[in-house]
């Protein structure tokens, strides 16, 4: 036994192969998946350059589609639709970024100072609800307040005098209304996660920085902040690789797919499934979807070089 | 004499927070509950406010709106669902079959794909964390995976698009690798192997068995994301044939072809019927009962979960 270990490396290929068969039997399974729901989509994305039509099978069809370079892009972005779509999805993921830390993180500075702590697994508990229900489910919640003639706000509109207003038309709301809930959804999750790296933290540090004349503040500022810094550090460089993919269920269910919403809730996730659902758009919308991926890819791996730069220890790969 | 006393009492309270080092000031803490419960029931309330709903009498719904204290409480919806409500309960059904049968496969995928990458001595151990890191950088986005599902594994309108998409991920893998890693001593797998089990019977009858809260954490990942997936149904369903509950209610809310589908069952008597149906309490009603076993479960999911989070946190 031993000596085989030993030999590994000499071996050739088939050796190797037979020495591993039952590991690779175990293997085999899960690998299979992965060739089938993971790497043949990857050819799926010829599809962009393509002018798909359907003529028997997928591989058929791909091959027998006329070739046109770029024209899906060209297309894409010379719709006046791109430039907003691509806004929205930016800028909703950014502010999204930016909440997820700096939110979640003060909660679970809160919940760790706590003097009782029996009500902290309460508060924790409750906050993590909505991270359990679906987006459809959410948007019913959601629609129990919204609703335009039976819901709770416009309820108490009318009862000061004011007019009811039509939240599912109106758009200026929104952008307010999704951060809301994208935040109300993720928050408990997102404090679990920074909660468990708090407690993490070896308690010296805080009596060490207490005979210091240390303040609680200064504790926060000095201890748990840059302790912290490695896991913000590797879910940043995760959220910033996908900037580009829009949370489907946030953008699709939340405002019903509304229409006069679009210029506010239109994003890249929600443009590819209306343009293939409903136009059937084949073309541009997987031309949308390879942009997506083939920046989200550039995106993260220029956030891990930045971060390994700066400090290997707390980059990805 | 006053001096002394206050002298003593101060060095009693310095004494006491001696004991409790390092705590928040009391009024601080009182601060920090208040924020924290403002926080918790502005999470729960929602929720809260569409069980109240789903009580809630239809006519005092149509007259006053949705109330927190209604006027007038009922359980209509409840009873229609149970009479009159076959698709919902088929859905229910669907919804049960998906779960178990995809957290089963799901479980099995994930098991022995970690099993083996947590070997220390797999030869092919390189390969296949590459195998499944590459899909989390880059991945054929939503019209390749729609393309290949329908039109490469015509999986479009059967069960399976609604359980094989989910079933496998690389997090999960690579959370239960590392459980494996950590949770199983590596004495125990090398003695075992000297005494000639197989990696089979190690991985049936050893390793399962050592490591199910790990198991348990992925099972209740997977069964969460059946449980709550409406997605696959969207893309893939074009049929009535597998309509799980998550996607019943996107339908029901989307269009009225519910309703009219089911006038269509109850005949010329339905019509007055469905006329008058408690449309928005049975809707609320729909999102509690699909909801309710969450809700049960949830002590479970919540331990779970965030031991889960903690595995995963780990990098190597």
């Amino acid at each position: 036994m031993k000596q085989s270990k030993n030999k590994v490396p000499k071996q050739g290929f088939w050796n190797r192969v037979k020495n591993n068969k039952e590991l690779l039997i175990l293997s085999m399974p899960g690998a299979v998946w992965f060739i089938l729901f993971a790497y043949l989509p990857l050819f799926g994305v010829l599809v962009a350059f393509k002018k798909y039509r359907l003529s028997g099978g997928f591989f058929q069809s791909l091959i027998e589609s006329e070739f046109v370079g770029f024209d899906n892009f060209k297309f894409l972005f010379s719709s006046g639709d791109a430039w907003i779509i691509l806004r929205n999805t930016v800028l909703y993921n950014f502010t999204f970024i930016i909440l997820g830390v700096v939110l979640p993180v003060i909660v679970a500075l809160l919940l760790n100072e706590l003097r009782n702590k029996g009500m902290a697994k309460i508060y924790q508990s409750s906050m993590f609800l909505p991270y359990f229900l679906s987006w459809v489910v959410v948007s019913y919640c959601l629609f129990a307040f919204l609703n335009p003639e039976k819901g709770y706000f416009n309820n108490i509109l009318q009862q000061f005098g004011h007019d009811g207003i039509s939240w599912y038309t109106e758009k200026g709301y929104w952008p307010f209304i999704i951060i809301f809930m994208s935040q109300w959804k993720g928050i408990g999750y997102n404090t679990v996660v920074y909660l468990a790296s708090i407690c993490g933290i070896d308690k010296t540090y805080y009596e060490a920085a207490v005979l210091d004349g240390a303040s609680k503040w200064q504790q926060i500022k000095y201890v748990t902040l840059p302790l912290l810094k490695p896991v913000i550090t590797i879910l940043l460089i995760m959220a910033v690789g996908g900037i580009f993919k829009a949370d489907f269920g946030l953008f699709f269910q939340l405002p019903k797919d509304s229409g006069p919403l679009y210029p506010v809730t239109n994003v890249l996730d929600t443009y590819i499934f209306r343009a293939l659902k409903a136009n059937g758009e084949i073309g541009m919308s997987s031309a949308a979807a390879l942009f997506q991926s083939t920046v989200g890819f550039v995106l993260i791996m220029i956030a891990n070089k930045i971060v390994s730069k700066i400090d290997n220890e707390n980059a990805l790969f | 004499m006053f001096e002394k006393h206050r002298q003593k009492a101060l060095e009693a309270k310095m004494e006491q927070n001696q004991s409790k080092f390092n705590q928040i000031k009391k009024p601080t803490n009182v601060l920090f509950n208040i924020i924290l419960s403002i926080l918790s029931l502005l999470s729960v309330i929602p929720f809260i406010f569409v069980i109240i709903i789903s009580f809630t009498d239809e006519n005092t719904l149509a007259m006053n709106g949705y109330r927190f204290i209604p006027e007038k409480f009922s359980l209509y919806a409840y009873q229609y669902i149970v009479s009159a409500g076959e698709n919902i309960i088929r859905s229910y059904g669907v919804t049960i079959l998906v779960t178990v049968l995809g957290t089963l496969l799901g479980l099995l995928l994930t098991g022995t794909y970690a099993y083996a990458l947590s070997r220390k001595t797999y030869a092919f151990k390189k390969f296949f964390t590459t195998m499944i890191t590459i899909p989390m950088l880059f991945s054929g986005g939503m019209i390749a995976n729609y393309l290949i599902v329908t039109k490469v594994l015509m999986l479009k309108d059967t069960i399976w698009a609604l359980i094989l998409p989910l079933c496998l991920n690389s997090f999960n893998i690579i959370v239960l690798r590392t459980f494996f890693k950590t949770s199983i001593p590596d004495a125990v797998v090398e003695s075992a192997k000297i005494d000639g089990a197989s990696e089979w019977r190690l991985f049936f009858q050893i390793v399962i068995p050592m490591a199910l809260p790990g198991l348990a954490t992925i099972g209740l990942f997977l069964t969460l994301g059946y449980w709550n997936d409406w997605f696959n149904a969207m893309m893939y369903m074009d049929s009535k044939k597998w309509v799980p509950l998550q996607y019943l209610l996107i339908q029901i809310e989307s269009s009225m072809d519910w309703l009219a589908s089911n006038k269509s069952m109850m005949g010329v008597d339905g019509i007055q019927a469905a006329a008058n149906l408690p449309k928005e309490t049975i809707k609320m009603a729909i999102v509690v009962i699909s909801t309710l076993p969450i809700i049960f479960a949830y002590p479970f999911f919540q331990r779970y979960f965030v031991n889960g989070l903690t595995v995963g946190a780990v990098k190597e």
